[in-house]
């Protein structure tokens, strides 16, 4: 192993996609050969740039689409200088210096700096309000803009520009796209296909305005309109320039290094200066730039190659297909497809099932494809134009896709099957259908998730995903069971997480808005999905939805716990565990003046009166509550007790107050609802007496202050918990506790316990949610208390006062017509 | 609204309250001499009738979740049909319906001075 002063010292300057990936393979194939330094122009780690359309529209957040956390550069011992631009490379010196006047030396440079976004020189193009759309900032401020759902103009009607305008309008806004040319994204489709693409895209409500020539953006102080040659003004608060991007090649420049379109490089990415290369969308290779992602991580695996001093590794031109990331719209496009004498060409357009497919010939052979409505055949084209297969024999049914081919209809399945090991299945990553299966066979892959980690397979921008889905279940058969694809249950076919985020996204706050919306199956739901519906609406529009009490179970809906002979249980809540002689006084006399047969101590620290009749509840709950009682909530998926011991109040061994801290979190959050039941105990010493180990949530008290723990489980599974972090202050113990349950309630799954939750995410995701982001941690505890501030009115005193009588007594008696006859 | 279940010959009606005293998706309880009764009113504002006792564990079926023409009992998820009875399930049990109407914003169940009426 070679000390840090002798290793080589490798800098790079820019940390997007393909520097990131580059920097990965450098790391696999010499972890220790160079000292490494980044630094990059944005104030954050490595992103998934190709999904900032999900999170402009909602469907992912940022923390989804990182590529690499603050960890892996801690853990490769990498430098990252977060929001450090580079304004100088001193070739001589070999050094390069940052805006912040930090300067290092290199031994290897690599340029990464990406491209810039065109903006059209017109008047008013500065005006605050007239936005790119590059980075994370770019999209944070559309949806600041968007929060006033007011008009937006989106110029240029390409790839970029139409998943803009698609975003934009899932927030809200009143879009339209106006584009220069005749038919939206003529680079990539034939006018056919722009035809149906704008059909679609005007279905959503976005306007389009094709041929439109922007001559000015309009506006004082900050953007009022947008105005065409043809002297049309189009009102505008925001305006998106989305006409494309060039390479940003200034800082190569003048460092003297060749520069023509991109930085000038040779098949082994290496500039006019051997010791500096340069990758990504900067670069020009071949007399190529390039802007989607394949080619850009085929230029980082061999720059990672060149750096090892592999020489043989050359970048080779591939076509790459394009698709749109707009949920809804399936569009496919590889290849040429301009007419020619010595083309043909066979059509296929389904009018009424708005599909299009179209295939370009020359000598027999595939060179373009253009699909839309119905994509799921690209692989396969894309497979057939790749091998460059003469495609005489199946000429007629060529057109209908693999499934037609060889006289009977093959199944999806059969015809993922079909494919030959060398099909490429992820053309982000250039992944190729034989080493996903070797990878499934020798990783014991089991998930997605676990292919995307080995092979980067569906990890960019995921549009494959249900071709590696495929793959799992034909290396795996019965042993798959893709998590993410269950439906909630058999009236819809989307599961719990595409529902929780169209919610959103869409701004559901009713149960028949989301099941209209969502193209529900049946017209009312059924048992299962409406009570998660339920909780899905409450948890997100907290103040807003009112809650639908007939898609509750009847537990949360009469507020007691119903018993195998139709009674009910009655759990008042004791704070911590702690009672006192007068609720005690209150519980029997209650018991007595209501003949409950039976008194019980829980599990939870409590006590329980067990068959209560129903048409007694609202005068058993008037009893307690006279004596102080509420509700306890042993019913409710949603927050019940907190468990506690002694502590140092009474115990000789305690280290901490465990009653009071106790009595704190379980004030703090009662009345919750959350995805399922939410139990927690706080224990005063290591000695655990209150079995805090074994909770949703659980504390034990040590001397230094206070470990936190969550994911346990002590039913029919059981289950240790995962330490969270340890604070010092019963306030950090608190925050970090309202923080974890308000995560859970946003992303569990309706009936999913935490430990299950947690498993399915990743204990150390939560983690890094919880504990190591500060921020996202205060935002959590205060989306928490909000919804609190909705959710703490004992429901047992509502009751009490007349709310929900109906539920109290029979619509009519007839026992005493008989006899009154 | 509409009438929901055969009406026998010389059936005898019994108001047991207004259409309204019932909210769509849910039951309410009519205690009867053979015993309690679930009246059931749908999203479509369809009133059922049916012996207010699971054929599975004898739950009550006026406190479970009312979806489409069906309801599923609270303590085991048995799943019964509001029309005929029957449960939906693999198990081929049946709980007794009894015929009530709507009419004039006011129900009417058919009083049953002997037999329930099975459908």
């Amino acid at each position: 192993m070679s000390t840090r002063a002798t290793r080589e010292r490798l800098v790079v300057i820019g940390n997007g996609m393909a520097p990131g990936r580059m920097l990965e393979h450098l790391m696999e194939r010499a972890p220790a050969r160079y000292e490494v330094t980044i630094f990059n122009a944005e104030p954050r780690v490595n992103y998934d740039r190709i999904m900032l359309s999900p999170v402009l529209s909602g469907e992912k957040d940022f923390q989804e689409i990182v590529i690499h956390g603050d960890g892996w550069y801690i853990k490769h011992g990498i430098t990252l200088y977060k929001g450090h631009k580079v304004v100088a490379i001193d070739r001589a010196a070999r050094t390069v210096t940052s805006e912040h006047g930090e300067t290092v030396p290199y031994d290897r440079l690599v340029i990464a700096t990406g491209s810039v976004p065109f903006i059209i020189p017109v008047p008013g193009a500065d005006l605050p309000g007239v936005l790119t759309y590059r980075d994370l900032d770019d999209v944070n401020a559309m949806l600041l803009a968007a929060q006033g759902r007011e008009k937006a103009v989106v110029i240029g009607g390409g790839l970029l520009g139409l998943e803009a305008a698609a975003g934009l309008n899932a927030r809200g806004m009143d879009v339209t796209i106006i584009h220069l040319m005749p038919s939206l994204m003529e680079r990539q489709l034939d006018p056919a296909a722009g035809y149906l693409l704008q059909k679609a895209i005007e279905a959503r409500g976005i306007k389009v305005f094709t041929q439109a020539n922007t001559t000015a953006i309009r506006g004082g102080r900050k953007v009022e309109g947008v105005e065409l040659a043809d002297g049309r003004v189009l009102p505008a608060t925001l305006v998106v320039m989305a006409i494309g991007i060039r390479p940003n090649a200034a800082l190569a420049r003048e460092a003297g290094l060749d520069v023509n379109r991109g930085i000038v490089v040779d098949a082994g990415m290496r500039t006019s200066d051997p010791g500096i290369f340069a990758v990504g969308e900067c670069a020009e290779v071949g007399g190529q730039v390039y802007g989607l992602v394949a080619p850009l991580y085929e230029m980082a695996r061999v720059a990672a190659a060149r750096l090892c001093d592999d020489h043989s590794a050359a970048f080779v031109h591939a076509d790459t297909p394009t698709k749109l990331k707009v949920t809804g719209i399936d569009l496919y496009s590889l290849g040429d497809f301009a007419d020619g004498d010595d083309r043909e060409e066979i059509v296929l357009r389904d009018a009424t099932a708005g599909i299009y497919k179209r295939l370009v010939l020359k000598d027999n052979r595939i060179i373009g494809t253009v699909l839309f409505g119905e994509t799921s055949d690209g692989a396969w084209f894309n497979d057939l134009k790749k091998r460059d297969v003469d495609i005489t024999e199946m000429r007629e049914t060529l057109i209908f896709g693999q499934a037609y081919q060889g006289g009977a209809a093959l199944d999806p399945m059969a015809a993922v099957a079909a494919l030959p090991d060398d099909a490429a299945i992820c053309d982000c990553n250039g992944v190729c259908k034989g080493q996903i299966t070797a990878a499934i066979g020798s990783q014991n892959l089991t998930d997605l998730d676990g292919v995307r980690a080995h092979t980067k397979a569906s990890a960019s921008c995921g549009s494959c995903t249900s071709l590696v889905e495929k793959l799992l279940v034909l290396s795996l058969g019965d042993a798959y069971r893709p998590a993410a694809v269950q439906p909630i249950c058999g009236c819809t076919d989307l599961g719990h997480e595409e529902v929780r985020r169209l919610i959103i996204v869409k701004r559901l706050k009713s149960i028949p808005a989301v099941m209209q919306e969502l193209a529900w199956k049946t017209s009312g739901g059924c048992a299962k999905c409406r009570p998660a519906l339920n909780y899905y609406l409450v948890c997100d529009w907290p103040g807003e939805y009112v809650d639908d009490s007939r898609s509750r179970f009847v537990n949360e809906r009469v507020h007691a716990n119903i018993q195998k002979d139709g009674t009910y249980s009655v759990v008042p809540r004791m704070w911590g565990g702690v009672t006192s002689p007068k609720e005690l006084r209150a519980i029997a006399d209650v018991a007595e003046k209501f003949a409950i047969p039976t008194v019980k101590v829980t599990g939870g620290q409590r006590i329980d009166l067990l068959g209560v009749r129903k048409q007694d509840l609202p005068a058993v709950w008037a009893d307690l509550n006279k004596a102080g009682m509420v509700s306890g909530h042993a019913y409710a998926k949603g927050v019940r007790t907190v468990k506690t011991c002694v502590g140092t109040e009474w115990c000789r061994f305690g280290t901490q107050d465990s009653t009071g801290l106790g009595v704190k979190i379980e004030k703090a959050m009662w009345g919750a609802w959350t995805p399922a039941k939410v139990k927690m105990g706080v224990s005063g010493c290591p000695r655990n007496c209150a079995e805090a180990t074994c909770k949703d949530f659980g504390v034990v008290c040590i001397d230094s202050g206070y470990e936190l723990h969550f994911a346990g489980a002590a039913g029919m599974d059981v289950k240790q918990t995962e330490v969270l972090c340890r604070v010092a202050t019963e306030e950090e113990a608190i925050e970090h506790g309202l923080a974890l349950v308000q995560l859970y309630r946003e992303q569990g799954r309706y009936l999913e316990r935490i430990y299950k939750w947690a498993r399915r995410v990743g204990v150390d995701t939560v983690r890094a949610q919880v504990v190591e982001d500060h921020e996202r941690r205060r935002a959590l505890a205060e989306r928490f208390r909000h919804a609190q501030s909705f959710a703490q009115v004992d429901p047992w005193a509502e009751r009490v006062r007349g709310v929900d009588a109906h539920e109290f007594r029979p619509l009519a008696d007839l026992t005493m017509m008989e006899a009154a006859e | 609204m509409t009438v929901t279940a055969v009406t026998p010959i010389e059936v005898e009606w019994v108001d047991i309250g207004s259409v309204g005293d019932i909210l769509p998706q849910s039951a309410r309880v009519v205690r009867t001499p053979q015993g309690d009764v679930a009246v059931f009113r749908t999203a479509a504002d369809t009133y059922y009738a049916i012996d207010n006792r699971c054929p599975h564990r004898g739950g009550p079926l006026s406190e479970g979740i009312v979806h489409g023409d069906a309801v599923t009992c609270p303590l085991h998820n048995w799943v019964i049909s509001l029309a005929t009875g029957r449960s939906l399930g693999a198990d081929n049990a049946c709980v007794a319906t009894v015929p009530i109407k709507a009419e004039a914003g006011r129900l009417f169940l058919a009083h049953r001075p002997l037999a329930a009426e099975a459908a």
